[in-house]
This record gives structure tokens, sequence and C-alpha cells, in this order.
């Protein structure tokens, strides 16, 4: 137990603390992308969106989280051949990922702080209704987490891997309703988005906020579809991932 | 550490055979030097035995446990620098040396203390605070070389350490890898086949995928038909030989065997000539292995006069 504290601890100071205090720079850029599309929904809908955009760049930051931990992992693996040091160590794949999936959690608290203090001023939730946000958070951030981890191994040099970040990001929260309820979107565009976890986790925490109603087979099966989303990537980064190369 | 290799063979998306029907078996602690021309499968079997690569065919264990199977009871005991690693460019040499032992389980406060250690035999204590992007290319690869190093690993894996090394600094390498190899098996790659030589309780050669050979020096010498090499340092001189002659810069090399040397040398003190006899080192049994055809072209037939000049 206590080597594996180890090995998580290693992959957080590795990938954010240290890289955080050499660099401090790197602390805009996670904080960067969730604000600059808040305050463009904020000011496009002369401020009545600010609740559920502010609700929105929490799910942005999560996802966030994957798709950087996608281009770090690939970095480290490609780049530094640091990947292929783990392999040949005691600490698995498991573990590594972890780690690593925590140390973005790290390198966004100060974004994710912001993005709380944010929520807690501008939109009025229950203790409940905080609670269910906060599972939304962890389901789409295992679900991104395994997709970043899923599409680094498959990377072999960093172009392929912005080009990856660079699909996934947009995909996943610029053009989803997430900043926004899913009712301004016309049919049949909706159909479209309902491809994308992503408007499941955007539409959980809107109704946990009270800013959409769901009837209960509606909420239900949106729980149920965002759940079979991340259970599904889990799955596929699980068995389908390259830890040892073919 | 005992290390069995059956039939490993391993072929990426080409057609081609990065290495082809592997087979040795080794039980030692010291170092196993392979040493092959690019492309040769040096990094393919060092990554396949490090599991971070799965062969297309064969078996390998190492200590008993199964590389292909029970990866994870290998990496126990398995540590390696890959041949392409970089000292990731914003932390420290200790930063990076005691999070890689972290990775190895030690705890935060044992990792900086080892590390410390490690950095200080390597020459490098006092830059150990100074990003690493801002090292020399050599002390980025001895950085790399101090987390291996420091790691209590039985088994170690360094894919070309010493490449970028300069000529002193590979030395203080050298002395540290003896020092090293003590109580355990070190498996080294090299293009500096004097560094072979010194380092190898046993060299492995591969050429195209193939192992060649793999045994201590003096048993390649002993498989060469010629083992001694003697330096003249004169091209003008009339003499029969039994061997292979070469011009080289400044004068001819003789490769010859123990009988013709005691009948050369008197020949050569008589006439005044200067000239040295060593056993063939391991560039000239790699050559012999390697190049095919060296000794078609050159051998003279025996007994045959030749003049050179
Ligand atoms: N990932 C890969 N995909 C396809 N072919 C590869 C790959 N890695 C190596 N090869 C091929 O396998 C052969 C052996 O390569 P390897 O890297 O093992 O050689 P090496 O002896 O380490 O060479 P060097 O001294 O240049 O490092 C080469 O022909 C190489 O082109
Ligand atoms: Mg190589």
């Amino acid at each position: 137990m206590k080597r594996y504290l180890s090995q998580i601890m290693a992959s957080i100071l590795v990938n954010s603390i240290y890289a955080m205090i050499n660099y401090p720079v790197v602390l805009i850029n996670t904080l960067l992308a969730p604000l600059s599309i808040l305050a463009v929904v904020t000011f496009a809908s002369h401020g009545t969106l600010l609740p559920v955009a502010a609700l929105g760049a929490l799910i942005m930051n999560m996802v966030q989280s994957g798709t950087s931990m996608q281009g770090d992992l690939s970095h480290l693996k490609n780049d530094m051949k640091l990947q292929d040091m783990i392999v040949s160590s005691p600490t698995s794949a498991g573990i590594y990922i972890l780690g690593m999936a925590i140390s973005e959690i790290v390198y966004s608290i100060p974004t994710l702080t912001l993005l709380l203090i944010l929520n807690f001023i501008f939109v009025k939730i229950s203790i409940f209704g905080w609670l269910t946000i906060f599972l939304d958070m962890i389901l789409i951030f295992t679900f991104s987490i395994s997709l970043g981890f899923f599409l680094s191994t498959l990377s072999s040099d960093i172009v392929q891997s912005w080009a990856f970040s660079g699909i996934i990001s947009p995909l996943l929260t610029t053009i989803p309703p997430v900043y926004y309820p899913i009712t301004y979107i016309p049919y049949p565009w909706r159909y479209l988005s309902y491809l994308s976890p992503t408007t499941y986790a955007a539409e959980i925490a809107q109704s946990a906020a009270g800013y959409v109603k769901l009837n209960l087979i509606n909420f239900a099966l949106t729980w149920i579809i965002l759940i079979i989303f991340t259970i599904f990537i889990f799955v596929i980064a699980l068995k389908k991932s390259r830890w040892r190369e073919i | 550490m005992h290390i069995q290799v059956n039939d490993i063979s391993k072929k990426y998306d080409t057609k081609v055979f990065a290495l082809k029907n592997i087979s040795f078996d080794v039980n030692l602690s010291g170092i196993l030097a392979i040493i092959g021309k690019n492309g040769a499968g040096k990094t393919t079997l060092v990554r396949i035995l490090s599991t971070q690569l799965l062969p297309t065919s064969g078996l390998a264990f190492i200590d008993g446990y199964d590389v292909i199977k029970e990866p994870q009871r290998v990496r126990e005991i398995i540590a390696a620098v890959p041949q392409e690693a970089r000292a990731i460019p914003w932390l420290t040499p200790i930063q990076t040396v005691s999070s890689y032992l972290m990775w190895r389980g030690l705890s935060y406060r044992e990792a900086r203390e080892k590390g410390r250690e490690a950095l200080r035999i390597l020459g490098l204590e006092k830059v150990e605070n100074e990003k690493n992007r801002k090292l020399s290319g050599g002390q980025k690869r001895k950085v790399l070389v101090a987390t291996v190093l420091a790691s209590e690993a039985p088994l170690i894996f360094l894919d070309e350490p010493t490449t970028g090394l300069d000529y002193l600094s590979r030395k203080e390498l050298w002395e540290l890898l003896m020092e090293m190899k003590k109580n355990r098996l070190i498996i080294l790659t090299t293009h500096y086949l004097e560094e072979a030589e010194i380092l190898g309780d046993l060299i492995g050669i591969l050429d195209k995928g193939k192992l060649l050979d793999l045994s201590d020096i003096q048993s390649l010498r002993s498989k060469m038909e010629y083992p001694y090499s003697i330096k003249i340092y004169d091209r003008d001189i009339k003499m029969v030989v039994n061997g292979i002659v070469k011009d080289v810069s400044d004068g001819l090399q003789i490769f010859t065997n123990e009988k013709n040397v005691y009948e050369i040398i008197p020949k050569l003190l008589e006439k005044k000539i200067k000239f040295s006899v060593q056993e063939v080192s391991l560039s000239n049994i790699f050559e012999f292995f390697v190049e095919e055809g060296v000794q078609d072209e050159e051998v003279l037939e025996p007994n045959n006069g030749f003049n050179s000049g």
C-alpha cells in the first residue's frame, strides 16, 4: 500500500507539482479555456446563461484533464521514453495512470477552485444537487482520462497527439451543449449532440441545479447512458491500450 | 541472474525480421555487452527482455520468470534506460532520480537520499538542483544512468549508455559499471568496441537480427583463425607470411596465428624493423564476424611471398 502511494506520488510530482514549480506559467493554461468560453457565453446571453455556463465550465475542466493527460502521456512516452522506463519497473499501468490522472486534477486545482467559487456565488444548488454534480464530474473525468490514456498509447509522436487533442476538445466540450441548455439546439442537430457523453453530463448538472426539468425516465436514462459511455471507454482503455508494445 | 532465451524472433509490421531465432542461456553476475551495427537488432532484443516489447515468437525467462507471461514478476527485478530516453527538461537531476526511485516503490525520503548518493557518485552533485535542460548532453545521459544505478534492481538494461559522453566521462562510467556489476547483471549495448571488450564478461555479436556469437573475449579470440596481430611500422619490407595482411595508416598489420608469430618475430628483429605484437582486439574480431569477405580478399596463399609498398 505504501508502495502504491509512492508510485502515485511520483506521477503527481513529475507531471504536475514539479512542472508547476518550475514553470508557473502552465497554471494559466488550464485556466484559460474554460474561463474564456464561460465569458463568451455569459456576454452573448447578456448574463442570463452565466449559471449554466459556470456548471459547463466545471464539466469542461474535467474533460480537459483527460485531453491534457493524453498530451502529457504522449510526450513522456514518445519524446522522453519515460513510459518504457516505467514499463520496465514495478509500477503497473493502472497505478501509473491513476497517478497521472490525479496529477491532472492537482494541475487544475486553481481552475477548479475558481470555478467552484463562481458556482457557489451564481448557482443555487442544494446539498443533494452538489452531490449529484460531484458524481457526475467523477464519471466524466473517468471517461476522459480513459480516453486520454487509450489515445496516448496509440500515438507515436507529438504531432499525432496534438491531432488527437485537437479533435477531442471541440467535439466533447465546445460543440455539445455543455455551456448552454440543450433546448437551444434545434432539431435535427439536437440528435447529433446526443452522441457526446458530455451532453449527458451537462444535462445532469443542469437538472441538479434546476435549470432543466427531466422526468424520472429521462433522468434515469441520462445517467445510464453516461455510465455506459464511461464503462465502455474504460474497458476499451483497459483492453486495447498498449502498455507493452506489440 | 539467469537469462534463458529460446528461439526469439521479432518481425515489426514490415516483412523483415529484426531478430531471427535468437537463443542463449547465460547465468552470471557481471556485464553482458551486446554489439552490432546500426539496425542489427540490439534495441529490439533489449526491449523484449525488459518487457517493453512482445516478440513475434519464442520464449524468454529471467531467473525462471516468463518474460512474456509473467512480466509483472520480471519487472520487480529489472531496471532499464532506453536508447532514446531523455532527462525530462523541467525536472532537476535530483527530482529525476528520486521520482524514478519512487516509481520503483521507495518512499520520498529514501528516494531523495539514494538519488543524492547516485548523483554524487556520477559527479553531478554540483548540478543536482539545476534544470535538466541546462545540463550538457553528456550530463543529461549521466542523470539517466544515475536513475537505474540508484535502484537496487539485480538486472539492469542500458541501451547505449555512453553514447555522447566524452572519453573521460566514459571511463568514469566504466569504473562505476565495474563496481556495480559485482552483485548484478548489466546488459548493455554499445558501438564502442573497446568498451565492450573492457567491460564485457560476455560479448554478444548481433548482425542482421542473428546472434553470431555470445562468449567471453578469450573464446571469441580462440575462434579466430588468426588470433594475433603484428603491427609493422614499415611498408617496404619483403617477407613471407602466413596470414592476412592489411594496409593501415602507419604501416602494415598482419593477422596470424601463434606459431607464425614465433616465426615472424626473429625475422623482424633481424631486419631491425619496428613492430608490436598483440592479441586481436574486439574490433578485429567484430570485423571478421560482420564484414563477410574480409578473409577471402586479403588472405595470402600460405608461404606466398608478398611485396608491399
Ligand atoms: N518500431 C519499429 N517498427 C518497425 N521497424 C523497426 C522498429 N524498431 C526497429 N525496427 C527495425 O528493426 C531492425 C532492428 O532495429 P534495432 O533498433 O533493434 O537496431 P539496433 O541494433 O538497436 O540499431 P542502433 O545501433 O541503430 O540502435 C531495424 O531494421 C529497424 O529498422
Ligand atoms: Mg538501438
